[in-house]
């Protein structure tokens, strides 16, 4: 689910930087207020275990395998905002140390895993829970859902930023991510369910102060709910009517091309005196190639130099 | 060279690649000698990092479909039982450019992350004016990720240890896959558990040698003029394909 | 002259109701270096974290002529530097240089003293070429020592070690063991390591279920095995 650079356009990639970094810098704030000095240590080690933990995986069938991704459980154990942090933590280094994920496609990623993973278990987490009323089955059942749901939901959300990047129609990817990610979701939640059991038995303390409801909850249980609506309408409005995303797509890609004559002040042939489209990009390869290979050699030559 | 110097060129490197129109063949390679260079420079080994940048080829299956869904010239088609896929050259002049953009994007962050220790990239972090907070939480997460990963691997290898199999006839070995996964869950939790514990006594840690909550870090060493000349002349460069690509095939 | 160390009369329990400190009393002079032993469950950890103010139980704590409470928190944190067990727990920078700089930066001081308080901390360790190492990639004997450095850089009257020679080969542990003796400030050392005691500290506080049970010189104690092993100890 982690999005290379490349497979968004420019325009989605920095408007989804936009939108997370508004969370994530509100999600700090609130943090700060909520969790006080404790704040650094508890997260930065959370991130780590979060980390380390989806290095654990169970052989399913056949050399696949599942694994933990961590976001419905770091919600339920930190509450929202702090999950939020925990999460951006995670996705920003496993794409910086890992080259898991872009840089550019970065934004979208957080925005995928940090913010609608963490707000849409958030919602599905607590409103189990008030469902169950206390029972401890409200614990295992939400948070298998939320797991499950969050997995879901965020590839919901990766399948449509690569349909508006005019990456990969709808029609295919929606029910593509989202019905691998169904299986995959169903790993999540089973590992979440057994952590939750494990700390369920040994610090029971744990669940009652976190998980009641800290301040600002509401919102992002609005939050979640909005999502989750959203996408379950847009997606399968967008896999049937795929052109309509693509519609989209062609609109900032008229962007684009609008922006195009502005710059033709140049004749409409590329290099002097070759008016052949075809053959002037022939020209331009050979002259690139050659590029590369001088800069190449050069580099080489001022490196023995440097040895030497 | 500096790392926050590092930092911007590579993320600049990337935005040029995404902004660089579609199938604008000679930029991609007047970008690829670009990092070639660098990887040369580098003495990474140009293999290695080849290779690692096929990291996102499989991603690439998401963007297969563009080949028959965009465009208007038919290139080839064939029907596939009761499907007929027309392969448009729009299509596949798209696919490769995205297989392109993104095996150069990866080369580059490949390049900043094996090149650069990441004490200088959580500098260079602070330098491009990320919240503090959060690049001291970078700092620590990365610090303990070495030691839980340590952890988790010493869990696997004990689950591994024990994992055995019965010489009794007609017992399977491996339990349902179910009881597998919770196993796993369990694990997890131990970990997290562990995890809890140990910040709590970080922060003791912390506080004996007189944290206050307010995140302070050493102050970050000022840029060279050989280092800004290094990041003028990559941000022009950059600029000036970036331009000339938008120029011929924007 | 202050004692470096004026414990009276301290009790403490933990929220769960389990009592950690039962009453204890003790006095240590500047210069003097003290062992702490008893079995795990003691109350030796609960009592060092009380030396600088983390926790806060009955009765009254002075450290070098300081009482310690809310007032005196930063200037008693400066004054005691706790090394604890876990060195993975005490160096939490990515690296060894920001690490040892974490307490001076606290304490508010100038970016050149800072640089040159790291550099005498880490030289009284022997370890200024780990400047900007990677704490992750040392070894035990080498964490244990940045880790008393990230303490020294703090310039502390007293030193309070937690297990300083637990997991470590011999050779570290000798190698720590002359650091130990080199350092000319008042120490306080808890530990189950009794042959480190017998040969590095002088005098020796026994402790069992938060009760100090026995005080004196470590050369005496050593001789009474049955007072060691009524409180699950055993002669070096």
């Amino acid at each position: 689910m982690h999005i290379p650079d490349g497979f968004l356009s420019t325009l989605v990639a920095v408007i989804f930087w936009g939108f997370s970094a508004i969370a994530v810098a509100y999600a700090l704030r609130r943090v700060g207020k909520d969790l006080g000095e404790r704040q650094v240590p508890l997260m930065g080690v959370l991130a780590a275990a979060i980390f380390a933990g989806q290095l654990l995986n169970f052989s399913v069938t056949g050399g696949t395998s599942g694994h933990l991704l961590g976001a419905a459980l770091a919600t339920i154990l930190l509450g929202p905002w702090a999950a939020v942090i925990v999460l951006t933590s995670v996705v920003s280094i496993q794409a910086l140390i890992f080259q898991d994920g872009g840089l550019l496609a970065l934004g979208a990623n957080l925005f995928n895993m940090a913010v609608i993973g963490v707000t849409v278990s958030y919602f599905v987490y607590t409103s189990v829970k008030k469902l169950a009323r206390g029972r401890s089955w409200g614990l295992f059942v939400g948070g298998f859902l939320a797991a499950w749901l969050s997995i879901v939901v965020a590839s919901l959300s990766a399948a449509l930023q690569l349909a508006l990047s005019g990456t990969s129609p709808a029609n295919i990817s929606v029910p593509a991510m989202s019905g691998i990610h169904m299986l995959i979701g169903i790993g999540e939640g089973l590992i979440t369910v057994g952590a939750l059991a494990f700390l369920y038995s040994a610090r029971r303390d744990l669940f009652t102060p976190v998980g009641s409801s800290p301040k600002g909850g509401a919102l992002v249980w609005v939050f979640g709910l909005a999502i989750a609506l959203a996408l379950a309408v847009l997606s399968p409005l967008a896999s049937t009517h795929p052109d309509g995303l693509m519609w989209v797509a062609r609109q900032h890609g008229f962007l684009d091309a609008a922006r195009a004559p502005f710059y033709k002040v140049l004749p409409s042939y590329i290099f002097p005196g070759i008016s052949n489209k075809a053959v002037s990009t022939i020209a331009a390869s050979i002259l690139g190639t050659l590029l590369v290979f001088g800069v190449a050699l050069g580099v080489a030559y001022l490196r023995r130099k440097k040895v030497v | 060279m500096d790392g926050r110097a590092k930092f911007l060129l590579t993320v600049a490197f990337i935005l040029t690649v995404s902004l660089t129109p579609m199938a604008a063949w000679p930029i991609y390679i007047l970008l690829f000698a670009l990092v070639l260079s660098v990887e040369i420079l580098s003495a990474l080994g140009i293999w290695y990092v080849l290779k690692r940048a096929l990291l996102a080829l499989p991603f690439m299956l998401a963007a297969f479909p563009v080949i028959f869904t965009v465009g208007q010239t038919t290139l080839f088609s064939f029907s596939l039982g009761a499907w007929t896929l027309t392969a448009h050259s729009e299509g596949l002049e798209r696919f490769i450019s995205i297989a392109v953009k993104s095996w150069l994007s990866v080369q580059a962050a490949i390049l900043m992350a094996a090149s650069t220790p990441f004490p200088e990239l959580l500098q260079a972090m602070r330098a491009v004016g990320i919240p503090r907070l959060l690049v001291s939480m970078f700092g620590m997460m990365w610090r303990y990720s070495f030691v839980l990963v340590d952890e988790a691997l010493r869990l696997m290898r004990a689950r591994a240890a024990r994992s055995g199999q019965s010489s009794q006839a007609g017992a399977k070995a491996g339990g349902s896959v179910l009881w597998r996964a919770r196993l796993t869950g369990g694990m997890a939790g131990s970990l997290f558990l562990r995890a809890f514990e140990r910040s709590d006594r970080i922060y003791v840690a912390m506080l004996s040698r007189g944290y206050d909550g307010e995140v302070r870090s050493v102050p970050l060493p000022p840029m060279t003029s050989a280092t800004w000349a290094e990041l003028l002349a990559g941000l022009a460069c950059l600029g000036l394909l970036l331009f000339s690509g938008i120029l011929f095939w924007g | 002259m202050h004692h470096s160390i004026e414990v009276e009369h301290l009790s403490f329990s933990y929220p769960d109701g389990h009592p950690a400190l039962v009453d204890v009393s003790l006095h240590i002079a500047p210069g003097e270096k003290v062992a702490l032993v008893g079995p795990n469950g003691a109350g030796k950890s609960t009592l060092v974290l009380h030396l600088n103010g983390i926790l806060s139980g009955d009765g009254r704590v002075q450290v070098c002529g300081l009482e310690v409470g809310e007032k005196t928190l930063g200037r008693v944190r400066a004054a005691v530097g706790l090394v604890f067990q876990n060195p993975d727990d005490q160096l939490f920078s990515p690296t060894v240089y920001e690490d040892v700089a974490f307490g001076p930066l606290y304490q508010g001081l100038g970016p050149e003293e800072v640089v040159e308080r790291v550099a005498s901390a880490l030289s009284a360790v022997s370890m200024q070429p780990y400047a900007r190492r990677v704490s992750h990639h040392l070894s035990v004997g080498e964490k244990k020592r940045i880790a008393i450095a990230t303490v020294l850089s703090m310039t502390p009257e007293v030193l309070v070690l937690d297990e300083p020679t637990s997991g470590l080969d011999p050779r570290a542990r000798r190698s720590l063991i002359h650091l130990l003796c080199d350092l000319p400030m008042t120490m306080l050392v808890s530990s189950h390591d009794l042959a480190m005691v017998r040969e590095l500290l002088p005098r020796m506080v026994i402790m069992d279920e938060g009760r100090i049970v026995a005080d004196g010189p470590t050369q005496a104690l050593m001789q009474d095995g049955r007072l060691l092993e009524a409180h699950g100890l055993e002669m070096p």
